[in-house]
């Protein structure tokens, strides 16, 4: 074969490589969701994290606004640290609530901003004071089963008294009832 | 007697294995050593890049069909499993990932790279043997042209080049195989999809280091089959022993390779 003609054939093997390469950052990777234009740097502290990761989502009503840059833990009040990069062009009071939230039932967690109303706003380097801590399931299911287990234990011993008297009741009235009844029927017979 | 006739059976196994195994380890010192000359040389090569670029040409524009075919394949038969498991626990948006983590991680650099070997690998194999034993390489060597630079480097080069493209046109094509199962055929949500996919596969972790796969197992893939086809025995039979060892041993490399990679590329 002519020289020219494979050129132009591994010329077009080459581009399509390039292209393929490229469509896979662009269509399939986070090469585009990644790079979210300037950002400004806040922390937040929090008691537990539970499985929050770096580049997690920071969302606000729902809007991708940042990404968790990094999570450190501060050995003096043991608490987690989580550094926050949000894009410049959004802007939140400094009263601005920060929670834990987990997308769906057993989706990834991601960080969730909630505006207060103060008028000076979030810069570089301030820290978000009012957070709020991750759900841990296990958490929640055992306080979820200590409660219902205490709750069980009083109805049973309120349930256990009350049958307890209504069987006294039934057992002292009823028979006496019911032949103090078909003595009664048998009067009026 | 029979205790000698035992003796000398235990002795010639004994025998094999050993010799099997210092045969294994000159031949991987042999291997290394083709492979450090074609390094040195590659400089010499390079000067007449027009050698890689026919190279390029015969290992990967000729390898393009059957790599895009399997991968249009492998990536429908992804969707549909990934599909019929991922719909147990409800979470059938989650298809896009399956498949293209799936794909970008493991299944692009390594199925292109044991197609490459039985496709292209053979062929240079079988090239390089022929062309020792009617005595090509001598006959270049008598005329001062080093047949490395000549012949092993470009082809080298081609491999080395050619692999990373093939791999990511392998993913690519993967994703739109499994895309054509998940969401026109079966009905996931075209949206879930791709923004699933989207936020899950990363740039650097996941589609760089497919690229790098692929391009350690260009190298591997072709070095193999250079030596092998370079060490062959001049006779027919030798040269379709090499082709065989060819594809075997860089079947294993490859396997072997990609467990190390992704040990090393896990914990990043």
């Amino acid at each position: 074969m002519d020289r020219t003609t494979i050129d132009l054939w591994v010329g077009v093997f080459v581009a399509l490589g390039v292209a393929a390469l490229l469509g896979l950052a662009m269509k399939v990777g986070n090469l585009t969701t990644a790079n979210i234009g300037e950002t400004y740097t806040v922390t937040a502290n929090f008691e537990n994290i539970g499985g929050l990761k770096p580049r997690a989502p920071v969302k606000s009503a729902g809007v991708v606004v940042g990404r968790v840059a990094g999570i450190t833990f501060d050995s003096a009040t043991y608490e987690a640290v989580v550094s926050l990069n949000i894009d410049k062009r959004y802007a939140f009071p400094k009263d601005t609530f920060a929670n834990i939230y987990t997308a769906g039932l057993l989706g990834e967690q991601y960080v969730g901003l909630e505006a207060g109303g103060d008028d000076v706003q979030l810069a570089n380097g301030d820290k978000i004071t009012q957070t709020q801590d991750a759900v841990v399931l296990e958490k929640m299911i055992s306080q979820f089963l200590y409660n219902k287990a205490s709750e069980s234990t009083d109805d049973k011993s309120k349930a256990s008294s009350e049958s307890t008297k209504s069987e006294e009741d039934t057992l002292g009235a009823s028979p006496l009832d019911k032949i103090g009844k078909s003595s009664a029927d048998k009067a009026e017979k | 007697m029979i205790k000698s006739g035992l003796l000398i059976g235990l002795i010639r196994v004994f025998r094999n294995i050993g010799h099997r195994f210092v045969d294994g380890i000159w031949r991987l010192g042999a291997g290394m050593r083709l492979f450090w000359l074609t390094l040195t040389s590659s400089g010499e090569s390079f000067r007449r890049f027009h050698l890689t670029i026919r190279e390029i040409y015969f290992t990967g524009v000729m390898s393009l069909i059957i790599i895009l075919v399997s991968a249009f394949f492998v990536g429908m038969v992804l969707g549909l499993q990934g599909y019929h498991t991922l719909q147990r626990y409800g979470s059938s948006e989650a298809i896009g990932v399956l498949v293209a983590l799936a794909l970008v991680r493991e299944l692009g650099p390594v199925v292109t790279a044991l197609l490459f070997a039985g496709r292209a690998g053979t062929a240079i194999t079988a090239e390089i043997g022929l062309m020792k034993a009617t005595e090509q390489l001598s006959a270049m060597e008598m005329m001062a042209v080093n047949p490395i630079a000549r012949v092993i480097a470009p082809r080298f080069w081609a491999g080395v080049i050619a692999m990373p493209i093939l791999a990511t046109l392998f993913s690519m094509v993967g994703v739109l195989g499994g895309y054509l199962v998940a969401v026109p055929v079966i009905g996931v949500d075209a949206g879930a999809f791709w923004s699933q996919m989207q936020a899950n596969v990363d740039w650097q972790h996941d589609i760089l280091n497919g690229v790098i796969k692929s391009m350690v197992f260009g190298v591997a893939c072709t070095m193999i089959a250079l030596f092998e086809g370079y060490d062959a025995p001049p006779t027919a039979e030798g040269v379709s022993h090499a082709t065989t060892r060819t594809v075997v041993t860089s079947s294993l490399a490859i396997l072997g390779l990609d467990f190390i990679l992704t040990s090393f590329m896990i914990n990043v």
